[in-house]
């Protein structure tokens, strides 16, 4: 009786987290926003709906989300198949670098890809020598092109790591029975490997659909202002026009736009699971054997590192090299200075320990948070046949409760939601609690939550229910059961959304939600500060910061791809 | 091996978290001895707030006070959860409205008047509050930088007025900001208006654009990216939309141990715009004496000849001296655009609308 009450009480915890951090401030601020003298300000609401500029935003949001995603799965996919069935050296490092985007500001992410592709960029100049043009050919920049290319850049690891993984867990026998069955390698991608790792790839290009589609500070400084996103038009009309209602109509069709999109989405994922026989990685991967192998490997990679580092390293080079002195380290030493002795000034080592500190407190929380209401959401065990019994397609789950079904889409609508609307939100509805530092881990697990939620998923879908009835009709108590079957076979799923959420509070999404506190400053704080004041050392101590902020990301992420505890890990 | 690396990082990793509290920055409080525990003061800026530790310091110990900063924001959005939190006031001061918002502010009576004593001291023109809720504490000046240099190695003449710029000889040349996403480039669209009048400015606007001008999202882009002084890159634009009180900071934070800036302010007559930066006292707050006392500090010359250095604009208060690299190389305009905050406050979604209809689509 004891242990229902407290597995309810587990399993509600994520709900009541989301309900007094999400729909609590939002609730307040629509309510502020449309509610005029008690009564509905429909007004506003229709003048705002009916305005012709709202759709054409609205559809352009949508396109190019999709078109962004689309790319980012191609360019995705052939990654994850690198990085979950071949060993190489320096393949940690590779993929810790491939997520690192995820943690720049779009300020110094734009600075780098101007570097690197803009009219005056590296690559102009090269084009331009090589081919003796007169003209920059590339102008991608200002375009929809740059935004493109910058969403396929920030999300591409979000393929890589989540097919990725699912990818190296799953048993070759199929494919392997395919082939002997006389499947050539179109056919067996199409009909084995592609309907297996259907979960997973929902699941991933959802979370890169919802990014897109919410964009902000890319479409603002990389779409060169002719294309705005609905993200875009909500800032304006709440803050620099002060128009909230408008601002909060069009919050609301953010949402219910987003939200329908998760309906889908998630009920196609649910639908495309089914328990698999699930493999070691190391199992799965090895080195590449052969010539053609490793020139196929190294053409790859080559391809996704110029187009996924050479932002980035373009931007660790320019830290080092900016001015007219050559290389020199004065923008990291101009760090440590406070020229100016102002009581903001910001150590760099204290920076970098304020945000290592929120991004753990972040991960913990939102593993936590994630991984329960993973377990909610299917909580009722279905009985499928086993794969390798029977083949069969059409086989469906057992029809699931509506609020499963609805459950699914609501953990995810925090990612759908306006951020400054919800920091408005924030504004009313937290009382004390708006300028207490604990806001800014919570606020960035709001963010992250869906993410561990989207990437534990489908492992935990995909488990075999047999294993669990095996073990406990051998004796295994349902703790044990958990700890010995679970446990080994979804930790790499759990250490996936891991990786997502310390790098989510890394990078500070959500940031517009919160009250800073200057006295606990974060890299991102360090960084923007530096970018508001002229001056190349300036400048270059914002280039410096970025840089540190690289490095620390991706010790962080390999670090914890390294992390086992006890003898779980790889089983 | 790999036991090792898993058990130092374990270590990091626990030595992190078990130094408990994210890090704190000391705000220049000295040892306080036996007295009686300090009282906070809240205080809410926008980002871009700072203040040396000494001057601060100061007032901390003169009052026994703790401040506690907050930073909400860019200008706009700092003002709009000021106003959004009024029932629960965030904070006990607030400083950073400024006159572009200033009908906003008052509009939305979320402050307290205050007659400081500090105000003898203030120039009237600053005023614009009469009822004195909002104080002037600083003002600075949008202006036009040009790159020196890059002007004289072509033999060209630097512009000089706002035509000039729509001249084709400066083809290519001008880089501005979108006023719907950027406070400086809001206030050169007023300038513009102020300047060419309601009917003229789109048609200045359109030879702008016939003129290849560049347009960006916010002042960092601008300035450090499209700006050749900002940049360090010749190959971009030499004019860039920014403040008066730039040249003498870029050449603060200079690279390469210059003694002069590399750029230069344009002030073309009348088509600077000038922005004064106000504080207030919030209305609900429990520690009114407190809060006045901050405002007269804030008003009073030592914080006043602090700010320059610290804000990069100018002081309110006519006894607080400039140091010399103002005086010499960001002398403050002395006939720049007025725009009466009233009209903006009404007018500024038309304009703005106005532009991006011309401008952007």
């Amino acid at each position: 009786m004891l242990r229902r009450l407290a597995l309810r009480f587990l399993y509600s915890l994520p709900l009541l987290f989301l309900v007094f951090f999400f729909f609590y401030p939002l609730a307040r601020i629509l309510q502020r926003s449309l509610i005029v003298d008690g009564q509905l300000d429909l007004g506003s609401v229709f003048g705002t709906l009916t305005a012709p500029f709202v759709w054409k935003v609205l559809w352009f949001t949508t396109w190019q989300a999709a078109l962004s995603t689309l790319c980012t799965v191609l360019i995705g996919l052939p990654l994850a198949y690198i990085f979950s069935h071949y060993e190489f050296p320096g393949k940690t490092i590779i993929k810790a670098l491939i997520t690192v985007p995820f943690v720049m500001p779009t300020v110094v992410v734009a600075a780098a890809f101007t570097t690197l592709a803009g009219s005056n960029g590296l690559l102009n100049q090269w084009l331009e020598a090589a081919f003796l043009l007169n003209e920059p050919p590339l102008q991608i920049m200002r375009s929809v092109w740059g935004i493109l290319l910058a969403h396929v850049f920030y999300n591409v690891s979000v393929i890589v790591r989540t097919v990725g993984g699912f990818w190296s867990n799953l048993n070759p026998r199929l494919s392997e029975a395919a082939q002997v069955l006389g499947a050539n390698r179109l056919r067996l991608l199409r009909e084995v490997t592609l309907p297996l790792l259907l979960p997973s790839i929902v699941a991933a290009s959802l979370l890169v659909f919802l990014f897109c589609f919410t964009s902000f500070g890319v479409v603002l400084i990389l779409g060169g202002l002719r294309f705005a996103t609905l993200e875009v038009e909500i800032y304006r009309q709440a803050v620099s026009l002060f128009n909230l209602p408008a601002a909060a109509t069009l919050s609301l069709l953010q949402i219910a736009i987003t939200f329908a999109i998760m309906t889908v989405y998630t009920r196609l994922q649910a639908r495309a699971s089914r328990p698999l026989e699930m493999n070691s990685q190391t199992r799965m991967t090895n080195r590449p054997s052969g010539a053609h192998e490793w020139l196929l490997l190294s053409g790859a990679l080559l391809a996704a590192l110029i187009l996924l580092l050479s932002p980035l390293l373009a931007l660790a080079w320019r830290s080092f090299t900016l001015g007219d002195a050559g290389f020199t380290l004065q923008y990291y030493a101009e760090l440590t200075v406070n020229r100016r002795n102002s009581a903001f000034f910001v150590a760099p080592l204290v920076a970098v320990r304020n945000s290592l500190l929120y991004a753990l407190m972040t991960m913990c929380l939102s593993l936590i948070l994630g991984i329960l209401s993973a377990y909610l959401l299917v909580r009722r065990p279905t009985t499928l046949p086993l794969l390798g019994d029977t083949v069969d397609r059409t086989a469906r789950p057992a029809k699931r409760k509506f609020s499963s079904a609805l459950l699914d889409p609501i953990f995810l609508l925090p990612l759908g939601t306006s951020a400054v609307t919800l920091g408005l939100g924030y504004i009313i509805a937290m009382g004390s609690l708006r300028t207490s530092p604990l806001l800014v881990p919570i606020a960035h697990t709001l963010i992250a939550t869906p993410f561990v939620v989207r990437t534990f998923l489908p492992a935990l879908r995909s488990l075999d229910p047999r294993l669990r009835e095996s073990a406990a009709v051998m004796g295994a108590s349902p703790s044990r059961v958990w700890r010995e079957i679970d446990l080994p076979l979804l930790f790499r799923a759990a250490l996936v959304g891991a990786v997502f959420a310390f790098t989510i509070s890394l990078g500070e999404f959500g940031a517009t939600l919160l009250v800073t506190r200057p006295d606990i400053p974060t890299m991102p704080i360090v960084i923007f500060r530096a970018l508001g004041e002229p001056g190349l050392l300036n400048y270059g101590q914002a280039l410096a910061m970025s840089t540190i902020l690289m490095v620390v990301s991706a010790i962080g992420l390999v670090i914890i791809e390294q992390f086992r505890f006890g003898d779980v890990g790889e089983f | 091996m790999k036991q090792i690396l898993k058990l130092l990082s374990t270590i990091l990793i626990l030595a992190l978290v078990t130094a408990c509290q994210p890090a704190g920055l000391e705000t220049g409080g000295t040892e306080m001895g036996e007295s009686a525990e300090p009282t906070t003061l809240v205080v809410g800026s926008h980002d871009s707030f700072t203040a040396s530790e000494e001057v601060l310091a100061q007032f901390e110990n003169a009052n026994n006070v703790a401040l506690q900063f907050l930073e909400l924001g860019d200008a706009g959005e700092a003002l709009n959860k000021i106003i959004l939190s009024k029932d629960a006031p965030l904070a006990d001061v607030f400083f950073g409205v400024d006159n572009s918002f200033l009908s906003r502010a008052l509009n939305a009576d979320v402050f307290v008047p205050y007659k400081s004593p500090m105000l003898a001291h203030i120039s009237d023109d600053l005023k614009l509050d009469p009822d004195n809720t909002l104080l002037p504490v600083d003002f600075g000046f949008v202006n036009l930088n040009a790159d020196k240099s890059w002007f004289a190695d072509r033999g060209l003449d630097l512009p000089t007025t706002l035509d000039d710029l729509a001249d084709p000889a400066y083809a290519g040349t001008l880089v501005v900001m979108n006023p719907a996403t950027s406070s400086p480039g809001l206030a050169f669209l007023m300038t513009t208006i102020a300047y060419f009048g309601e009917d003229g400015y789109l048609d200045y606007w359109q030879a702008l654009a016939d003129n290849d001008v560049l347009i960006t999202s916010g002042w960092s882009e601008a300035y450090f990216e499209q700006f050749t002084v900002g940049s360090g890159d010749d190959s971009v634009r030499p004019v860039v939309v920014s403040y008066s009180t730039s040249p003498p900071a870029d050449l603060l934070y200079a690279a390469d141990g210059r003694t002069e800036p590399a750029s230069i302010n344009i002030s073309p007559s009348g088509a600077t715009f000038r922005q004064i930066e106000f504080v207030g006292i919030l209305q609900g707050t429990e520690k009114m004496e407190l809060a006045q006392k901050f405002v007269d500090f804030m008003l009073d010359t030592p914080f006043q000849e602090d700010i320059p250095l610290q804000m990069f604009v100018y002081p309110s208060n006519v006894n607080a001296q400039l140091p010399d690299i103002f005086t010499q190389f960001a002398e403050p305009a002395t006939d720049p655009a007025v725009v009466d905050p009233a009209e903006i406050e009404s007018n500024r979604e038309a304009w703005i609308n106005a532009w991006t209809e011309l401008m952007l689509r």
